[in-house]
Order: C-alpha cells, then sequence, then structure tokens
C-alpha cells in the first residue's frame, strides 16, 4: 500500500487516491507531421526509475497533484502542486 | 545436440525404464548453457517463452541454425514463469481470434512436437454474465468468436451450476449466465520453457544466460550487433522479446514505445482436493479462479493502477481480486493464501501487441502483450521466426505492427478480450 503525501492534506493512504497517467503530456501544435502527433498520442517515457505522475485525492480534498515516483522501488521522492514545472531529475 | 556432444536424448516410457535401470545417473543436461560466439545470424533477447520459440523455430522452420538467444537473467524467471498459465483463444476482432486459435493449435501439439509433456488441460473457460445487458454483450462476443471459426457456446445458469457447483450464483452480482471456450484450459508454463529451450538447443542455439544487452550497434539505420555485459556479439538480425522491459531496452536502440509497464498479481492458496475443473472468469468483478494438478486455487485479477518495474503487487488490489473471488466462491474463504507475486506487463493503449519491424533495418519487435503473453508463445515464435527469415511481416501479425499507432489503424481488445490471463 502507497503513502501518498497530498500537499494540502498531508500524508494519506493510496486507498483515498486514484491514478491519473504521467504529468508534464503537451499537445503540439496541430500542423505537426504524424511522427510528432503520433509520439504525442501514444508514445510514453514509461521509465525504469524516478516517474512525474498525476494523482487525484478523490476520497479527501479532492484536488489533483504530481507525485514523482520511482517505479523500480515505489518510493515518492516528492509532490507538487499541478501547473508547475517538471523538477529536476538531479534533486531527486 | 546435448551438453556432452551426443544427440538429443528422447523422453519416453521405455527411456525412463532405462534411466532408471542405470540408477538415474545418465540423464543429459536438458539444454546446453553456453558462453556467446563473436558473431550470429540472428541474436534473439530476452529468454522467456516468446524468446525461446521464435529461436526455436528460426531453427526448425527456416534453418537458421546460427542463432544465440541472450538472457540477462535465468530462462523464464520473468512472466514466462509467473502467469497462471491460461490459454486460450477467445477473443472478439479477426485479427486477434485468428492469431490466437493458430497458438491455441500450437499448443494443442505442442507436447508431441517438443517431445517434453507440457500437461496441456483443455478444461474449458467459462465467462460469466451478471446483468441482462451483460449477456447481451456475451452473446455478441461468443457469436463473433463462431464467426470467425472458433468454438464457443453460450451457457445457462443451470450449466454453470453443473459446470462450476461451488460458484455462488445469487451473489451481489447475480449470474444469469455466460459462455464457455472448450478447447481453452492451462498448460504448465515452466514445460514451455524448458521444452522450448531443450529443442532449440538440440538444433544448435546457443542458450546464453546471465547475459544482459546493454547497448545496440546501429550504424547507417540498420542494426549490426548487440552490446552485451559479456562483450560485443555481431548479428545480421536482432529481434526484442523482453515483456515487462521493452521500453527499457529499445530506449537503447533510440526508440521510444507506445507502451506503459505495470504490475500484475496472482495468488495462490493452500492446496486442496479438486474443486474446481474448469476456469471461471468473471469481467464485471474482474477476477479469475482455476485450481493447479496439485490442488491450489490460483487467483487472477486485472493490473494494479500505477507503472511499475517493481515485480510486486500492491495490498490494495489484492484485496480489491480477493474480495471478487470470494463473491463468486464464498466457500474459498476458509483458505489461506500461500504465495502472492507480480510480474510486469507493457500494456498498449489497445491491449493488442506489438510485433513485426521497427523503424530500424534488421532490428525487430515482440512486445507489448500486457496481462496475456503466455497464451501466445508458440504463435509469437511461430511468425516472429518467419518475419526475421523473410523480412517482411507474417500474414497473422501485420495489424499488430508498430506502425498502427501510426495510422490510428488500432485493434481494441481492451473493451472485448476476457479477462482471464
Amino acid at each position: 500500500m502507497l503513502r501518498i503525501p497530498c500537499p494540502y492534506c498531508g500524508t494519506r493512504d493510496e486507498t483515498e487516491f486514484i491514478f491519473g497517467g504521467p504529468s508534464h503530456i503537451t499537445r503540439p501544435k496541430l500542423e505537426v507531421d504524424d511522427e510528432t502527433w503520433t509520439a504525442y498520442l501514444y508514445n510514453r517515457r514509461n521509465p525504469a526509475g524516478a516517474h512525474d505522475e498525476r494523482w487525484g485525492h478523490v476520497y479527501g480534498c479532492g484536488r489533483w497533484f504530481n507525485v514523482t515516483r520511482d517505479t523500480r522501488t515505489h518510493e515518492i521522492l516528492r509532490s507538487y502542486a499541478m501547473g508547475l514545472p517538471p523538477p529536476d531529475a538531479s534533486d531527486a | 545436440m546435448s551438453a556432452d556432444g551426443l544427440p538429443m536424448q528422447r523422453y519416453s516410457g521405455l527411456n525412463l525404464a532405462w534411466q532408471a535401470l542405470r540408477r538415474n545417473k545418465h540423464w543429459q543436461s536438458a539444454w546446453r548453457d553456453t558462453t556467446p560466439k563473436r558473431g550470429y545470424e540472428v541474436v534473439v533477447i530476452g529468454g522467456g517463452g516468446h524468446g525461446l520459440a521464435t529461436a526455436y523455430y528460426l531453427a526448425k522452420k527456416h534453418d537458421i541454425r546460427n542463432v544465440a538467444l541472450l538472457e540477462r537473467g535465468c530462462i523464464g524467471l520473468g512472466n514466462s514463469g509467473r502467469n497462471t498459465q491460461v490459454v486460450r483463444s477467445n477473443y472478439f476482432y479477426p485479427a486477434s481470434v485468428a492469431f490466437f486459435d493458430h497458438s491455441l493449435k500450437l499448443y494443442e501439439r505442442l507436447g508431441r512436437e517438443l517431445n517434453f509433456n507440457v500437461m496441456l488441460s483443455q478444461r474449458g473457460v467459462v465467462n460469466l454474465g451478471h446483468s441482462d445487458h451483460e449477456m447481451e454483450l456475451l452473446r455478441r462476443w461468443c457469436n463473433a468468436i463462431r464467426m470467425n471459426g472458433v468454438d464457443s457456446e453460450m451457457l445457462t445458469r443451470e450449466e454453470i451450476k453443473h459446470l462450476a457447483p461451488l460458484v455462488n450464483l445469487d451473489g451481489r452480482f447475480p449470474v444469469l449466465g455466460g459462455f464457455i471456450q472448450r478447447r481453452a484450459g492451462i498448460c504448465r508454463h515452466d514445460a514451455v520453457v524448458w521444452g522450448y529451450a531443450r529443442a532449440a538447443s538440440a538444433l544448435g542455439v546457443d542458450i546464453v544466460q546471465n547475459c544482459e544487452v546493454t547497448g545496440f550497434d546501429i550504424r547507417g539505420n540498420r542494426v549490426h550487433g548487440v552490446e552485451t555485459s559479456q562483450g560485443p556479439i555481431a548479428a545480421n538480425k536482432v529481434v526484442m522479446n523482453v515483456a515487462g522491459y521493452a521500453s527499457v531496452l529499445a530506449a537503447r536502440a533510440g526508440l521510444e514505445l507506445p507502451l506503459t509497464t505495470m504490475a500484475l498479481q496472482a495468488m495462490v492458496t493452500e492446496p486442496v482436493k479438486p474443486v474446481l475443473d474448469t476456469m471461471v472468469t468473471s469481467g464485471l468483478v474482474h477476477a479469475y479462479v482455476s485450481q493447479s494438478d496439485r490442488g491450489e486455487i490460483v487467483i487472477g485479477g486485472t493490473a494494479d493502477a500505477y507503472n511499475s518495474y517493481a515485480q510486486r503487487g500492491g495490498l490494495r488490489q489484492m484485496h480489491e481480486v480477493v474480495g471478487a473471488v470470494l463473491e463468486l466462491f464464498p466457500s474459498f474463504s476458509r483458505l489461506k493464501l500461500m504465495r502472492q507475486w507480480a510480474g510486469r506487463v507493457d500494456i498498449t493503449h489497445d491491449t493488442s501487441p506489438i510485433m513485426g519491424l521497427t523503424p530500424i533495418e534488421n532490428l525487430f519487435i515482440n512486445c507489448g502483450w500486457g496481462t496475456g503473453g503466455y497464451k501466445a508463445i508458440p504463435a509469437g515464435g511461430d511468425t516472429m521466426a518467419c518475419t526475421i527469415a523473410t523480412g517482411k511481416p507474417h500474414p497473422l501479425i501485420e495489424k499488430f505492427s508498430l506502425d498502427r499507432f501510426k495510422t490510428s489503424a488500432l485493434v481494441d481488445e481492451g473493451a472485448a478480450a476476457g479477462v482471464a490471463h
């Protein structure tokens, strides 16, 4: 069971949250070529290591936020508010 | 050839008696564990079922025997040894049914083909329906399977009661009926790995364990070999079969894939006397149950919700799966869970696999099996071997190409395929 740090409510059990997939996927302009559009729609970084992802505190405050989590150990490295840029991986 | 350079011993009743008379001291190793040569015609990366089957069919059907199979750990220790052994072909779309039924047909004669008892038990897979609406969808699904020429039949409540008397028909989600594919069942997964490894080795394939591929030799958009933890190995053709690690390996060749890696868990109870001689699946509560030959109740469900390479499942998902199973089989509540484990599964957006060519010449890929790669092992090996030998996608896997994401011609089995993995 993950213990997830909600930036607004503090650390709670995973059962209060819903997973929202990778963070920081930005839609390119509509005029881009097929490769770029395909990569935007389907390709994922899917790293074995630090992964920036969205979680929603659905059974708590209801707010969404970002979490950086190590996909090999499930260790949560940090949480940060929606809208902030991806943190520099070097200070993880 | 065997480890001692002699022809491979055939397994038979006669040989069993002969070896017993010689105090069982003269059995050969099942396959040769080798150190790699400097170069090969084909390098197969990944010693799971798909990799081993690919190497076997390359040697058997295409006479390409200068093949190395490189495995980072030991063969069969990844998803090939972690799945719940289900083989079935009750898919929805024509492309999927054709491919998976080819696989099931190969499974049906695999024991004889490999001279290895793979313990195939075609005990049937039952899918339950819990509402009138779900029954209509099951009828559509069942008819689609039959239209594609594969066996499938609807079941009434009474027939389900007769097939699996322990199922609770009047629980929180009452059972109104279901359908069954009688040719589906389970097949011993370790035997499939050992059988393919032994047969491939006998045909001259070099099986190299503890050999991780750390990079690719790519010049002029064409692969010329691989870098490994045991040094560089040249190759005319390279194929990647690393379920649960495909994104990481492909990144070493500069490719980004449409995959998300997650944990899929399974568990077994303590062994009990035979109580369930078919396999029961419910898409609604998302769980499936069978009983192994050892008597354990084998339980599986859906993948954990988030990205994971940890090869362990979370308690939350486990509770959901166990809760669903106990609703279907209340009597199992007295059983102790003995083991719980998880494999890494690479899930695509349409839950169909990715097989065939890559943008890099002579580099082939077989990945994206999500939660159901085991049942596809023979067909995956057969069609990939053909693709590698001819340089063109085998007709059965044309629709599963990496290119389909560019054209959005997806084979969306997500909503249609069954739950049993």
